[in-house]
């Protein structure tokens, strides 16, 4: 979450899409509920079921799985085209007005400039910004500026400012020091004719890099200017488009936008508006795309980075958001540094490679804050090697794991179905449920050489030989040796949980673990432990990474979590002294250090995730920190536990003020600048250079190269494009009306094994399928918990009343749901919380699994439940940049069974 | 199991003083439900189950996201699920917390038999004291909510305590403490009342239910356990909420009428015998 769970109660507007947190999210679900008690908030709740979400909305949209972008995208066009946008935001907090270089194509036709169709990948060297400063009309109208040419049609194609030129709200004179009226000789150019090529165009083979004086148009006229592109992007999202890819009739989506969007009526900066969001929208195959759009919905509104606003991932299960942090991906190190890759010879060339360089309008400022990337890399490489890791040695660079290809969950099953993974330690997950395709990954462990699960019960992945369907001869033949370690529950081991709002919170023991469990941390040090001592006495091939790991814990076979927090936390490996200049005592060898801020690249400070610097200092452990006391009222806490970065509630709050540093809203003061002191104080941790006058014209979104939010994406930041496009999930009912000849997502592949078989509508698959989890139970486990079997005892799939209708079909009877992968029993629920929609004129039917179930629970064993699992329907293919799969939105059939 | 700061206020079929009446003076609690913002998350119910230690059941699938039928004898906390669809269209989850309503007037308490096998405290509780229950189950058709539910093999009567063991010690119920949202309250009567009508004002002003209201039913001398509801006209809705429920009239013509009269004739039975005796003499024996 930018923001963060108390916060929304701050909010005057809910959209809740892609996520259903009454019922995944029950105890944060109060702060929505405070918002509307004592603010009167409204809430949009927009979800392919009438979900208990939505029982609790101001204004449910029943939408089709899969077209959320859409739905965004018809919302940017009507904010545009009603002028319901933050004017003064958008030009000075976002890269609105920077200048997209020549030859940059949008996908009328579905594809971006740059597609390469035999190897399904984007040049993506035109995505990028034009260089030369400034090249707004109004200072050089006398000449004839083409920007200017429109005269008063321009009313129309940019957005009404609320005041005088920007940056400053109240003043229609420039102000002095910030060299508006400078134009370098690139601008001026630019403007006249906007012909020149990028000057920073790359010699052939150096991959393209921003440009440092990003050419702009504070008038967000030039027809090249991001505002203007973003504004032709979605004028194709009219209305009628809406309704013919989500289903949500033309009224019904007009009601919403004009609801949403009424917090910015005539750009009044008061009101803030949320987006509230979870798995809903990140499985697909555009999930990255889709989130990046509501992101920039809000840039447009004016919403991020202010108390009440922001795009909040509700993270799913306790930890998820630790995990994340801590490299649960395989393409990042902790912290979200990028792996290394085998082209990164030596360190300098792969810390050259992931740090980016400031690319704004010389008259602004950038933090670029990613610019400190080497002390983030080299503390690493300390807290992994400690005193092997040296400058004369790269930090051990070398030691590193690089990454060749993708490794991302669906391929690490798909490699051992392929034969290429031979054993595997499952910790925390019960993979062969977490699917997709199910049955492919049971079919994967029946190949590997050997399992190792550590559980708190026997799961379906532990026992995947009995999976239905496995015949007993069959049984005979696998010859896979399953390792099941009975591991400790979260109450019987201490550690952290980081919520979706990015507190670490610690919390202790309750019980011991029962009989013979042990916990995660004994298991994974013993087996490494053992590892160690193969690797001296035998020797291998590369032994020194492990050889070499720093490994300092007071009983090494037993690493206490608390050591291996302040390891994550860094410490001072010589004395050092205050980096900021603000005097504060130094930090001696071997004290834990205070913050990031005091990392070092010269190998004189370790720290495993530079984000949690801070959380475990001198002055204790932060994390079990209980405070209660709230001065602002705003539900800031500052003392109750640690928020990373740098225990700051709100993201981006220097976006919280108007350029000249007062807040948007004086009711809802986060930060703000201090002229006396010449700072940014406020009631929570500015996310900001706190010297940085207004002034300066720093960006508050210092994390980006260019200091400001990004509309326009620009290079690599993704993989199918700058702008969001609604592309079609891999399975889909209907071809994409916006460009039928490209109707999927251009850069996304199939898996190709025999087990990987997608369905069409010609094939009779017809009917919209989502999965989604009920708020009775958690995941996996709870079928072994009588309390929740009584609460839900069976699994079931929700269908429309007029699709039961249509089949001869009651409620209570059995159903055969059936993709082109396999099928599905369990009993029907009836229901009118999904009807049946009209998707690009043809009438279509969604229908919903709970993915709870499976052969493995009190009712599974007593043989009182279907023993299928929801994920044998689902299909493998992921998103391209997050690379999740895609378990909302693919197509089935029903019979009766 | 009701000990410290709770006092009895009425007893079933008991003549005679109430113990320690007037001994303390006690504020009405009561329960606040807003229906309007329940999730249906069903964490009352799991509260109540495991507060009164009750034993699991067996459910099976009914079509619904309901967890059973009705409220059971271990089951004393059940949110029912109802979809309504409005007149234009659109579409109502319906989610209602079913328990015992703590009437003030309560159908369960006339109509039992048994001296001592209800009881209703000065606070408004009304519990049900199961070492005194003879199993007639008039309470069953006393109640005009369908609360008291009886257990075939015990041979007695259960329903919710509203925590009287809990609340005799200060605590608010198992259910509210539970629930995650807030829909859930409690307090005094007054308060709760109080609560309750500003949040169907601020419905019928704010979010469009010009029918909003607070349900606490006049006919059984209000409950103490309230609802705000989206719509206070039509509580039928809500998984049978009756609109104007009412004691049958057997247990009230029992209780207002048929004792006192019955009490009268035979006080008046007494006299009559004497004189009776006085005038005829002993009966003698046949000759």
């Amino acid at each position: 979450m930018t923001n963060g769970w108390i916060d929304i109660k701050n909010t005057d507007m809910m959209l809740i899409m892609g996520g259903n947190p009454a019922e995944n999210h029950p105890c944060g679900f109060k702060w929505p509920i405070e918002a509307k008690l004592h603010r009167n908030a409204k809430m949009i709740v927009v979800d392919p079921r009438f979900t208990r979400t939505a029982a609790n909305a101001d204004l449910f949209l029943q939408i089709r799985a899969g077209s959320d972008i859409a739905f965004l995208g018809g919302l940017i066009n009507y904010a545009i085209a009603q002028n319901r946008i933050a004017h003064d935001y958008l030009v000075n907090y976002t890269n609105a007005s920077f200048i997209v270089q020549e030859g940059f194509k949008l996908p009328e036709d579905g594809l971006y400039s740059g597609f390469d169709p035999s190897t399904q990948i984007y040049n993506k060297s035109t995505w990028n910004y034009e260089a030369g400063g400034r090249v707004s009309a109004a200072p050089v109208a006398a000449a004839g500026d083409t920007a200017k040419g429109g005269g008063g049609t321009s009313q129309a194609d940019a957005p009404a400012p609320s005041g005088g030129a920007p940056p400053s709200a109240k003043s229609s004179q420039p102000r002095t020091g910030l060299g508006y009226a400078a134009q370098g000789p690139g601008g001026a150019k630019a403007g006249a004719g906007g012909s020149h090529p990028g000057g920073q165009a790359a010699a052939a083979g150096a991959p393209p890099s921003l440009p440092p004086n990003v050419a702009y148009d504070p008038s967000l006229q030039h027809p090249r200017c991001v505002f203007q592109l973003l504004k032709q992007q979605y004028s194709r999202y009219t209305p009628e488009m809406v309704e013919r890819i989500t289903g949500i009739p033309k009224d019904q989506f007009l009601k919403a936008a004009d609801l949403f969007t009424s917090v910015r009526i005539n750009g009044d900066m008061k009101k803030v508006s949320t987006i509230i969001y979870a798995v809903g929208w990140t499985q697909h195959t555009f999930g990255t795309q889709i989130i990046r759009t509501a992101a920039m919905l809000q840039l447009l509104l004016g919403n991020v980075g202010r108390a009440g606003g922001g795009v909040n991932a509700l993270r799913g299960h306790s930890n998820i958001q630790g995990a994340t942090d801590l490299a649960g991906v395989f393409d990042i190190l902790p912290g979200y540094l990028k792996m290394p890759n085998p082209d990164d010879g030596d360190f300098a060339t792969y810390v050259k490679r992931i740090t980016p360089t400031a690319s704004n309008p010389a008259e602004w400022q950038s933090y670029n804050y990613w610019s400190n990337t080497s002390k983030f890399a080299v503390s690493f490489l300390k807290a992994m090697y400690g005193d092997a890791a040296k400058k004369e040695n790269d930090w051990a660079f070398s030691y590193l794991p690089k990454i060749d290809r993708n490794y991302a969950w669906a391929q690490i099953w798909d490699d051992m179905y392929a034969g290429r993974i031979k054993g595997l330690l499952a910790f925390g997950m019960n993979g062969v449920q977490i699917g997709p395709n199910s049955r492919k990954n049971i079919d994967a462990l029946k190949k590997a050489d050997w399992l190792v699960v550590g559980e708190i019960y026997p799961d379906e992945t532990s026992e995947f030989w009995r999976a239905p369907g496995t015949s007993a001869d069959e049984m005979k033949k696998i010859q896979t040796t399953v390792y099941r370690l009975p591991c400790a529950g979260f109450a019987e081991k201490d550690g952290t949980f980081v919520n979706s709002a990015r507190w670490l919170q610690w919390k202790n023991v309750a019980v011991p673990p029962p009989g013979d469990a042990r916990l995660d941390q004994d298991i994974l040090a013993q087996i490494f432990l053992k590892v160690r001592e193969l690797y001296q006495k035998e020797g291998g091939k590369f032994p020194d990474p492990i050889l070499n790991v720093r490994w300092p814990y007071t009983q090494p076979d037993h690493p206490a979590l608390a050591e291996v927090a302040r390891e994550i936390n860094g410490q001072a490996l010589a004395e050092i002294t205050d980096p900021t200049g603000q005097g504060a005592p130094s930090i001696k060898a071997g004290q834990q250090i205070p913050g990031f801020a005091w990392l070092k690249d010269d190998g004189t400070t370790l720290c495993g995730n530079w984000l949690y610097s801070g959380s475990w200092t001198e002055a204790g452990n932060q994390m079990a920190r209980r405070g209660t006391d709230d001065p602002s009222g705003l539900g800031i806490y500052p003392n109750w536990a640690w928020s990373w970065p740098a225990n700051r509630r709100v993201m981006y709050n220097r976006a919280s003020c108007d350029p000249s540093g007062k807040p948007w809203d004086a009711t809802r003061r986060q930060i703000w600048w201090n002229e006396g002191s010449g700072k940014w104080v406020g009631n929570d941790v500015p996310d900001f250079k706190v010297d940085s006058k207004p002034s300066d014209h720093m960006g508050p979104f210092i994390m980006n190269p260019e200091g400001v939010g990004r509309l326009f994406a620009p290079l690599s930041a993704f993989a199918e494009g700058p702008f969001p496009e609604h592309y079609e999930p891999i399975e889909s009912p209907i071809t994409n009306p916006l460009h039928p000849a490209q109707s999927n997502n251009p850069v996304v592949r199939k898996m190709k094994s025999p087990l990987d078989k997608y369905g069409e509508p010609a094939g009779g698959f017809n009917i919209v399928c989502t999965t989604y989890r009920l708020t009775e139970h958690y995941h996996y486990w709870t079928k072994n918990n009588p309390m929740n079997v009584q609460l839900v005892p069976e699994p079931f799939v929700e269908i429309p009343v007029e699709l039961a209708d249509d089949m001869g079909l009651k409620g209570g009877e059995r159903i055969k749901v059936t993709s082109a992968r396999a099928s599905y029993v369990a009993k029907a629920m009836v229901t009118r919380r999904i009807k049946p929609m009209m998707i690009d004129g043809k009438k279509t039917y969604q229908i919903g699994i709970p993915i709870h179930w499976g052969y493995r629970g009190i009712a599974e064993d007593a043989g009182r439940t279907s023993l299928d699992s929801a994920n044998l329907l689902s299909p493998t293919v992921i998103d391209p940049n997050a690379y999740t799969p895609e378990f909302k939105g693919f197509l089935v059939k029903l019979e009766k069974a | 199991m009701p000990s410290g700061t709770l006092q009895i206020k009425a007893i079933s079929a008991h003549s005679g003083p109430i113990p320690g009446q007037g001994v303390q003076r006690e504020e009405d609690v009561c329960k606040y439900i807003d229906v309007t913002t329940c999730i249906g998350c069903k964490a009352c119910e799991v509260a109540c189950v495991e507060w009164n230690d009750m034993p699991f059941q067996q459910t099976t699938f009914d079509n619904t996201y309901q967890t059973m039928p009705a409220t059971a004898w271990n089951y004393w906390n059940l949110i029912k699920f109802n979809e309504h669809q409005r007149d234009d269209g659109s579409l109502m989850w319906l989610m209602r917390k079913d328990q015992c309503m703590h009437c003030e007037d309560p159908g369960c308490l006339r109509a039992c038999p048994a001296d001592g096998a209800i009881v209703q405290y000065t606070n408004g509780i009304v519990d049900f004291q199961q070492e005194n229950c003879i199993g007639c189950q008039y309470c069953v058709s006393g109640c005009p909510f369908d609360i008291p539910k009886f257990n075939s093999s015990t041979k007695k009567v259960y329903k919710c305590t509203l925590c009287s063991d809990r609340v005799g010690q200060g605590l608010e119920p198992a259910c509210i403490k539970a629930c995650p949202t807030g829909c859930l309250k409690f307090g005094t009567k007054t308060d709760m009342r109080a609560l309750a009508d500003a949040r169907a004002q601020q419905l019928r002003e704010h979010s469009g239910f010009a029918n909003a209201g607070v349900y606490d039913p006049p006919s059984v001398g209000g409950t103490h356990v309230i609802y705000v509801l989206h719509d206070a006209t039509k509580p039928e809705q809500y998984g049978g909420l009756p609109a104007n429920p009412v004691i049958p009239p057997t247990y009230t013509i029992w209780k207002r009428a048929a004792k006192p009269i019955g009490l009268l004739l035979a006080l008046l039975a007494a006299p009559v015998a004497f004189f009776h005796y006085v005038m005829e003499g002993p009966k003698e024996p046949a000759p």
